[in-house]
């Protein structure tokens, strides 16, 4: 057994409470998340509200629990979108012929210089502002990423003896694909997905913040620090709380990224 | 006796690169070949060219025929080879650790072989893999192991028995022993025998130890250069040379000499593309004259004969 890396760790216990807080939210919350009571607007943190309330007299710590939902959720269709495309192109880009694999890669490369938040509000412009349109905005930006990194995977796999040997077995090349390069892979698609997740948390919160994201009253990390703008001097502590969150959020995904590439890339086996 | 594999002028080359040039060789039904000659003769890719797998700018011209097989194998699309490879033809690869699926167990990988054919229904080639597996003398619990729990030796064995499935009438084995210990060698080398023998498969076998050939092989063909530049029954190359190449090679593997210094063809093999004009061997040799600059003429039959304008061993003819 390999000795886990901090990073892993670190990554997987803060992955691990946001999921449970997600989950927590679906049965309980200190208080209904979107319930507006304006006799106790603007309280301050205190035993009955742990992290104060909002302008609408909403409980923080209940919209930071829900709106971890929110978060997840957009993560996970983001990086669906951007699997479900970009393994596949990059597979494909590795078997086929160098001329075809060239016009795939260069066609890759104009989508990667494309800026995702770009993307995301002219999706949202063109089809109205809502947390699907934003994830899919995210998760289509997010391709070129994954094309390219399962590419240069899929590349070294097709060099190796076993894919020789199926081909000299009478194997055609789809077979190939999905039993032999695929679950060669899935070590970089882990490591790219959870990279991406970060990414995907991130954008989803400048999308909500500039009115693209997720739209109220559905509580969205990103929404919170938007709607926090107007008190930034009065009462900082909330944008502080949404902000600590998605900084926590990007920071435990990466490090998850970072822990699974070296457990799973022997080539940085020495470094540790 | 009808012939397996026909090759006649085979030549193999990258861009304006020559690798292999006008190559010819029979192989007969459940005959052992040997082709032997150092690192960068070209045997591999003549090899390679017969299955036609060849890297995607390396190309093959000449003609290759398969016994039972209608079309000719040089330039046929990957639907028709991909009917042939692993069924008609099979191959054993050089390095046993990297020639399996590392995400695939062992019966997997041998009843997959079975499956991509439909020479066994569904139903049977999980047996019929456990069968192999007991060929090749590995425990029935290497089914359910991956690659990775299995020695180099074992790994082979599994290789072997993944060529064997759908008792192919040519085994074509590249190097197969190079990357084993002295000790496992042997088995291997048993078994890849008697699988061809039981069988009664050809067998073309490429290597380069000389001892290897003499073991496993009733023929063998050398080649330098990208040429074949003798043939003939293994024993009567090996012990009445007449090419100055497989001489001066036997002469490298003969260890019994008192001399302390082994003897050594010398100089290097050139580089693909910068072999000579003339005889390929001639910058090596020391019996090359002016003559050598122009291509030697195949002297013999291809059952025997050689390609040099000096030959040794014409003093006890």
């Amino acid at each position: 057994m390999k000795r886990l890396n901090p990073s892993l760790v670190a990554g997987g216990v803060i992955v691990g409470v946001i999921v449970l807080m997600a989950l927590v939210s679906f049965v309980w919350t200190p208080y209904d998340a979107t319930l507006v009571t304006p006799a106790s607007r603007l309280l301050k943190p205190s035993w009955s509200h742990w992290f104060g309330t909002d302008k609408f007299g909403r409980d923080v710590l209940s919209q930071i629990m829900v709106g971890s939902r929110t978060t997840l959720f957009v993560g996970v269709v983001a990086v669906g979108v951007a699997a479900v495309i970009g393994v596949p192109l990059g597979i494909l880009a590795a078997m086929v012929r160098r001329w075809s694999s060239e016009v795939i890669m260069r066609a890759n490369d104009l989508l990667l210089a494309f800026p995702a938040l770009l993307l995301a509000i002219m999706f949202g412009a063109v089809f109205g502002a809502s947390t699907l349109t934003a994830m899919v905005a995210i998760g289509i930006a997010s391709v070129p990423g994954f094309a390219r990194v399962i590419r240069s995977g899929a590349l070294q796999v097709m060099r190796t003896e076993y894919v020789l040997a199926a081909r000299a077995a009478g194997r055609r090349p789809w077979p190939i694909a999905v039993r032999h390069v695929l679950p060669n892979v899935t070590s970089l698609i882990t490591v790219q997905a959870s990279v991406s997740f970060a990414i995907a948390v991130l954008a989803e919160a400048a999308l909500s913040f500039l009115g693209y994201g997720t739209p109220p009253p559905t509580p969205s990390w990103g929404r919170m620090l938007q709607e926090s703008q107007e008190f930034l001097f009065s009462a900082p502590r909330l944008a502080i709380f949404p902000g600590v969150a998605i900084a926590i959020a990007v920071l435990g995904f990466n490090l998850l990224g970072d822990g699974l590439r070296d457990r799973f890339d022997p080539k940085l086996e020495d470094r540790r | 006796m009808s012939d397996v594999l026909t090759v006649r002028g085979l030549s193999v080359k990258v861009r304006d690169t020559m690798l292999v040039s006008d190559v010819d060789l029979t192989v007969g039904a459940g005959e052992r070949v040997g082709l032997i000659g150092e690192s960068g003769s070209g045997k591999s890719l003549t090899a390679l060219s017969v299955l036609g797998l060849l890297p995607e700018d390396v190309h093959a011209g000449g003609s290759v025929r398969l016994d039972g097989v209608d079309h000719e194998l040089i330039g046929a699309d990957e639907r028709r080879m991909s009917r042939i490879r692993g069924r008609d033809i099979a191959m054993v690869f050089q390095e046993p650790m990297t020639a399996l699926n590392p995400t695939m167990r062992i019966g997997d990988q041998v009843a997959e072989a079975m499956l991509i054919h439909k020479t066994r229904p569904k139903s049977a080639a999980d047996a019929a893999a456990a069968d192999l597996l007991e060929l090749v003398q590995l425990p029935s619990e290497t089914r359910r192991a991956y690659p990775h729990q299995l020695s180099g030796g074992q790994r082979q064995r599994v290789v072997l028995a993944l060529a064997l499935a759908n008792d192919p009438s040519l085994l074509i084995c590249d190097e197969p022993t190079t990357a084993l210990d002295v000790t496992v060698q042997a088995l291997v080398l048993d078994l890849i025998v008697r699988g061809v023998m039981d069988r009664s498969s050809a067998l073309l076998f490429i290597t380069h130890d000389l001892a290897v050939v003499a073991t496993v092989c009733e023929r063998v063909l050398v080649m330098y250069g990208g040429r074949v530049v003798e043939s003939g029954p293994v024993g009567e190359v090996f012990t009445r040379p007449r090419h100055r190449y497989t001489e001066g090679l036997l002469a490298a593997s003969d260890l019994d000499t008192n001399s302390r210094r082994l003897t050594t063809i010398p100089g290097n093999v050139p580089p693909a593309g910068k072999f000579p004009s003339g005889c390929v061997f001639r910058t090596r040799c020391a019996h090359a004259t002016a003559l050598c600059e122009e291509t030697p003429e195949w002297s013999g039959t291809e059952a025997r004969g050689f390609a040099c304008h000096h030959p040794a061993g014409v003093a006890d003819v």
